[in-house]
């Protein structure tokens, strides 16, 4: 529209340049979450985690063999072997055999050292000579300035999935998020789409006044719920635990889905359900074999706003599900208490909560096209 | 027994509880309350129509009245009692303890901040990339990037963030991103953000901002996309340039569109609780009020403030509300 003849492009460069930077923007974040999760404590403790693709310098401490590997030949004692492990394509600038002088010698160069000299390559394989026997349980200290290669790990993930542990674990966080999630995904459909039909389809008395209750309780606040409702589960005998969870995000999730339902099944073409009624089928008939299948989109659409708002949900499970003994904490509960007792522990933390989004984030990326026109039908009107 | 089972078994008994009861109410009601047939075959059908709909209707209505509206009336009860005095009537005695504390005027003045700032900022650059990406081949990808933080958790987006405030003692190298650039830039010492008071509430912000331009921008690029062609040609024509057809013929056409955008992000900040709980919890000056309710509700164990603090953020809510309500009637007609 904005090409058609006449109009200058000149804009383009720079419409491009700022797509760019705003996606740039919107993504960095998440990338660092992404990218520290890969990395270990010590790495995320010393750099920042952008610097983690490129080759970085790095000050090291190692050691060579022990004495007990040396060899004898032509009157000198000799230790030969290589600093780094096999393959590293770690390169050494400067080097030293002191900690107060690490960078005393460049690569090539020989240290004196107590008992004889060290000759140390670049590529980290040294040679140590002494023309008596080197004594001492422990190989000689060398201090090394390199350029190391970029690295990750997995050891976070198989930590905080798999270790067990009951502070790190999040599997049976995971697990508890997935039990309270499909329920109270799949109930409030079932519910809804029903008294959408009756909305969108039947003729009663009061029906108009019943669609505005249901627009206003759109934005009702949750948070005037949690105490009544609270009280309420307590009295009748549910307590806290799943069942009052699913009970609650049922009722949460209703205004959204009869107004989303309702809207998009007012739309579907009248012919088909007046033929369907001269045909003399029932309301149920007409709601069960065409309604439910003509509405898959918007189902679709309400099914993963319902899915996102659970599994992200905190207040929720924090009041309704959660009790004093933690057997069925949440994810984002868990990432809470993460953030307060191991604030530092970036690593930890970078991975669970990148694990309580990775879901949401498949679920998006799979599901985009329902998800938009879903905020579509809920809002431009 | 395992949640899991129980969880499955939940969801079998829930949906066949439902579809049951749907199925069985109205053969009931075919068949032996108003059966379509016999002498009264004519009036039964009608009777029969006339009960349906609230078959249909009556567990969404009850789970409705049951799980918000009721609510609504219990905490404006409760906002009036005191629960230490056995539910004793103490009229506005809550209120005035609650109008009494800093802590509620600090939570108001920085849910003031958030109701300015966050849908202006939002909307604002939900409008840039939307209409930016709407003139690029990749423009589709672009958004889905920028939309992409929809998906992610409140608690997610506060890890991720405070990863970007992160601040390392002076002298040592930074990890947080807005350290690195701060320290680079100006060589000071790197700041606690989130510790800067007034500043810190901002920061706050931004997160809830990074989520909530992707919603923004989904929605204007549909209402740009519907903008009748000729009036963008016409201005062309007219030799308008690029920024003349945004701001005078585009956005003006598209001002209802941007009303809408604007007050569910607003709704959406005045229920902002997750943030502010994970990053700060409402420490150093950036208590809002969502959070300061579930402070007295459930750390001060004081039902009646807690309840007046809720009764406060519907208030807020009530324009918003009644706005909608009137709009959606005014369509049905």
């Amino acid at each position: 529209m904005d090409n058609i003849a006449g109009t200058k492009s000149s804009l383009t460069w720079a419409v491009h340049i700022s797509v760019a930077v705003l996606v740039a923007l919107w993504l960095f974040p998440t990338v660092g979450l992404l990218v520290s999760s890969f990395r270990t404590a010590d790495q995320i403790a010393t750099s920042g985690w952008w610097k983690s693709m490129f080759p970085s310098e790095q000050n090291l401490t190692l050691r060579t063999a022990d004495p007990a590997i040396q060899v004898q030949t032509g009157g000198m004692f000799v230790i030969e072997g290589e600093l780094f492990e096999e393959g590293s394509p770690a390169v050494i600038s400067v080097w030293g055999t002191s900690s107060r002088e690490i960078d005393a010698y460049t690569p090539g160069q020989t240290a004196e050292l107590k008992e004889g000299t060290i000759t140390v390559q670049a590529d980290g394989a040294y040679r140590m000579e002494s023309p008596t026997e080197m004594t001492g349980s422990r190989g000689q200290r060398v201090f090394v300035t390199a350029e190391l290669p970029p690295e990750f790990t997995f050891e976070n993930y198989s930590k905080v999935l798999f270790s067990g542990d009951n502070t790190d674990s999040l599997a049976k966080a995971f697990f508890n998020t997935l039990t309270v999630t499909i329920p109270a995904t799949i109930i409030p459909i079932v519910i809804a789409a029903f008294a959408a039909y009756a909305l969108a389809w039947m003729d009663f008395p009061g029906r108009a006044l019943l669609v505005a209750f249901v627009v206003a309780l759109l934005v009702v606040p949750l948070q005037l719920a949690l105490i009544p409702l609270l009280k309420l589960h307590l009295g009748i005998g549910i307590g806290k635990g799943y069942l009052g969870v699913w009970l609650a995000h049922t009722g949460f999730g209703l205004p959204l889905a009869i107004y989303l339902l309702r809207n998009y099944m007012v739309g579907l073409p009248r012919d088909i359900i007046e033929n369907a009624r001269v045909d003399g089928a029932t309301d149920f008939q007409i709601f069960v074999k065409i309604i439910l299948p003509l509405s898959f989109p918007a189902l679709a659409s309400f099914a993963i706003f319902q899915f996102l708002w659970t599994w992200n949900d905190l207040l929720v499970a924090l009041v309704f599900l959660i009790d004093s003994t933690g057997q069925t904490t949440v994810m984002t509960k868990q990432i809470v208490e993460l953030l307060g007792t191991r604030g530092g522990n970036w690593e930890i933390l970078a991975t669970a909560a990148f694990v309580s989004i990775s879901v949401p984030l498949v679920v998006f990326f799979a599901m985009q096209r329902y998800l938009v026109r879903g905020l579509l039908a809920g809002s431009v009107k | 027994m395992h949640p899991a089972i129980q969880g499955l078994l939940t969801i079998v008994i829930g949906v066949g509880a439902c579809v049951g009861y749907f199925y069985l109410s109205n053969q009931f009601l075919d068949k032996v309350l108003f059966p379509a047939k016999g002498p009264h075959a004519g009036r039964n059908i009608n009777r029969a129509n006339i009960i349906r709909p609230w078959l249909f209707l009556f567990p969404a209505l009850f789970a409705l009245c049951l799980y918000l509206a009721y609510p609504v009336f219990e905490t404006l009860r409760m906002s009036v009692t005191d629960r230490d005095q056995d539910g004793a009537f103490v009229g506005l005695a809550n209120y005035s303890q609650m109008l009494s504390e800093p802590k509620f005027w600090e939570a108001m003045r920085n849910n003031m901040m958030w109701l300015v700032v966050v849908p202006a900022a939002s909307t604002a650059f939900g409008l840039l990339a939307a209409q930016l990406t709407d003139r690029i081949r990749w423009g589709n990808i672009a958004k889905s990037l920028i939309f992409m933080p929809m998906a992610i958790s409140f608690v997610g987006a506060a890890v991720i963030w405070k990863l970007v405030y992160d601040a390392r003692p002076p002298g040592t190298e930074q990890i947080g991103i807005l350290n690195a650039i701060y320290v680079g830039l100006t060589g000071n010492d790197p700041q606690q953000w989130l510790t800067l008071p007034i500043w810190n509430n901002f920061f706050l912000m931004a997160v809830l901002i990074w989520i909530q331009t992707g919603f923004a921008m989904v929605i204007l690029s549909a209402a740009l996309r519907g903008i009748p062609e000729e009036t963008v040609e016409a201005a062309i024509v007219d030799g308008a340039n690029p920024f003349q057809i945004f701001f005078k013929i585009k956005v003006p056409q598209i001002m209802g569109t941007i009303v809408v955008v604007w007050t569910t992000i607003t709704i959406v900040v005045l229920k902002v609780f997750d943030i502010v709980f994970a990053m700060t919890n409402g420490q150093w000056e950036t208590q809002v009020l969502a959070n300061y309710m579930y402070d007295k509700l459930f750390r001060a164990n004081d039902w009646g403030v807690g309840s007046a603090a809720a009764i406060v953020i519907m208030l807020l809510v009530t324009p918003i509300l009644v706005w909608n309500v009137y709009n959606a009637r005014k369509e049905m007609r």
